[in-house]
């Protein structure tokens, strides 16, 4: 089949007043990591939703390994797992409990759904606190107790919505262990996150979403080549600024941008080069001293920037006026 | 480690409807689960009914006097029987939208189980679980404080059977009701309603000093029906008795029948088609 395993075509939803999508087309081919990124609001859950047959949408198609959402719902459930920002699992039963509950519920024999769930606690470091209840788990815990329901069965493809949001560092990476471990054993994983390293981490290919659509896609570096490289200079005296951004931009032809440190430049190369030894020449012969100068590839946050016009963790607007979401 | 991969579900009917059963039975299993967690749970259980009788039977027993005469304690029971068995409106409102708020019922969603086994398995989990349960602890709380079924083992059981019927029937508007307000706070501002909805019929007085419109109102409370129906069975005292009764109070086993299908028809559809309802 070669056929994307996921593929969204012209997807609408609107709620209200707000149209969270407003014909959103993707594909995920099957064995890959797809981040879908985009700041609050952007529709990155309606998506989610629509996928994983939650929510109908209002115009558009969604299939799923050839299974279309809407019309083959319980074939397409009986291919996917969904994890997400709220941990869904019942606070009142064990870790233990919940597992082999959602085990009976997708039809396990009793005796395997035991085993499913003692061996799934085990592996992902849970056992200890397997007989305790659920509402007495931290953050972290509660989501990776989530995160394996989904694995009782293997999923061929697995949603995320914003699976680490709110965690501290090291539950993060255990996050993302995990999910490498499921990559590696073929599941298609559709994650969405407001976390550009998360992205950068996990994803093959990133989707940018802003206002119900996608905006850019590509591989995180293509994404970050689009822009260009950036050139940093770090000043000794912060007076000089002005002086030396006329500097760089007679180099580069870019308009460079004072950093949030006062003695800090950046310019982007907008796909063209400059040779530091040039910058370092140029800014000596200006009479300004430079304390670092430095290339470098741009951050996805960079690019997030330059694509929706404001830093990732920034709620989206209000959507625009309906007209302009009329195709 | 291979997982194995998850089962589609069955095409032929009969096949559809074994998962539906045993979706639900695993639902109901989750209930007593949560019950061995909470053994607290179990313990408040058993206290409530326990004030109940305190308050009811001492406190404003000492001051009640049943028409007709007789033990005002022995006329509380049914009352009380009935109260017990409104609660489940509250008690499964507040297990859906629990479930709902807390995207346990997206995981059902998205996952390949019978789309009726979610409200038949809540609903189901208070009919066999918390239902019998709340009765035995009530007829113990009875018994202690000297209420006994006079009419015989059949009569009581078939006043156990009503009482449990009509307990599934009103489950089944608490299932709706919290599908509809998906949010275990918003539910919970609901819960004291139970008090003055029992109240309003006979469970506690007699409905004849009521002033006429409320009156009206107590005797076509289902609470005022089911509580006729056991005192007649269970021989209690203040069995409605005379030639002007309103028709529920006068046909007070049938009218609990006549509810229990009529709330039953009602809200097992409403209940199931909004579970099904995508879109949100």
């Amino acid at each position: 089949m070669d056929e994307p395993i996921v593929v969204a075509e012209g997807l609408r939803k609107r709620f209200g007043a707000t149209e969270a999508l407003r014909g959103l087309d993707l594909a995920v081919p099957a064995g890959t990591v797809c981040g879908v990124l985009g700041p609050n609001g952007a529709g990155k859950t309606t998506l989610i939703r629509i996928l994983a047959t939650l929510v109908d949408p209002d115009a558009g198609r969604a299939r799923i390994a050839g299974h279309d959402v809407v019309r083959d719902a319980d074939r397409v459930r009986a291919r996917i797992g969904l994890a997400g920002q709220y941990a869904a699992v019942d606070e009142k039963l064990t870790g233990r409990g919940n597992l082999r509950m959602f085990g009976r519920l997708y039809h396990l024999p009793r005796r395997e759904a035991h085993r499913r769930a003692d061996e799934l606690l085990e592996r992902y470091g849970l056992a200890e606190a397997a007989d305790r209840q659920v509402s007495g788990y931290s953050g972290g815990m509660r989501r990776r107790l989530d995160l394996i329901t989904c694995l009782l069965l293997r999923p061929a493809v697995l949603f995320l919505d914003e699976p680490t949001t709110g965690l501290d560092p090291r539950s993060r990476g255990e996050i993302w262990d995990s999910i490498r471990e499921l990559v590696a054993e073929g599941t298609t994983v559709l994650l969405t996150t407001q976390y550009l390293d998360e992205a950068d981490q996990l994803a093959d290919d990133i989707a940018v979403v802003d206002h119900g659509r996608v905006i850019a896609t590509g591989t995180p570096d293509a994404l970050k080549a689009r822009l260009g490289d950036r050139l940093d200079v770090v000043l000794q005296d912060p007076a000089q600024l002005g002086r030396a951004a006329s500097v760089l931009a007679g180099l580069t032809g870019g308009e460079p941008s004072v950093g949030s440190e006062g003695a800090r430049l950046g310019v982007s190369l907008a796909g063209g080069t400059v040779r530091l030894a040039d910058v370092v020449r140029e800014l000596d012969r200006a009479g300004i001293a430079a304390a670092d100068v430095s290339l470098r590839r741009p951050t996805l946050d960079e690019v997030f920037l330059s694509l929706t016009g404001r830093p990732t963790g920034a709620a989206a607007d209000e959507p625009a006026p309906v007209k302009e979401a009329v195709r | 480690m291979t997982a194995p991969t998850i089962p589609a579900p069955p095409s032929s009917a009969l096949g559809r409807l074994r998962w539906a059963f045993a979706d639900g039975m695993v639902l109901v299993g989750r209930e007593l689960s949560r019950l061995r967690q909470e053994p607290g749970q179990l313990i408040a259980a058993l206290i409530f009914p326990g004030i109940l009788v305190v308050l009811f039977g001492y406190v404003f027993g000492s001051a009640i006097q049943v028409p007709g005469g007789g033990d005002y304690r022995e006329y509380l029971m049914p009352g009380l029987f009935a109260m017990v068995t409104f609660t489940s409106v509250m008690a499964v409102m507040m297990a859906t939208a629990t479930d709902a708020s807390r995207g346990v019922m997206d995981r059902f969603r998205s996952m390949p189980m019978a789309r009726s086994a979610v409200p038949f398995g809540q609903v189901g989990a208070d009919t066999l679980v918390s239902g019998p349960l709340a009765l035995a602890i009530m007829v113990g709380a009875g018994l202690l404080v000297g209420w006994r079924p006079h009419h015989g083992v059949a009569a009581a059981a078939e006043a156990f059977a009503l009482l449990l019927l009509l307990r599934h029937a009103v489950s089944w508007v608490g299932c709706y009701l919290g599908l509809v307000v998906r949010d275990e706070r918003t539910a919970d501002q609901f819960v004291p309603l139970v008090l003055p909805f029992s109240m309003l019929s006979n469970a506690f007085v007699p409905t004849g000093g009521m002033p006429a419109w409320l009156r009206v109102l107590a005797e076509w409370n289902p609470v005022s029906a089911i509580t006729a129906a056991c005192r007649d069975l269970f021989g209690n005292p203040g069995a409605p008795a005379g030639d002007d009764l309103a028709w529920p109070l006068a046909h007070p086993v049938t009218a609990v029948l006549l509810w229990s299908a009529v709330l039953l028809a009602v809200f097992v559809p409403l209940s199931v088609r909004t579970y099904r309802r995508r879109g949100r």
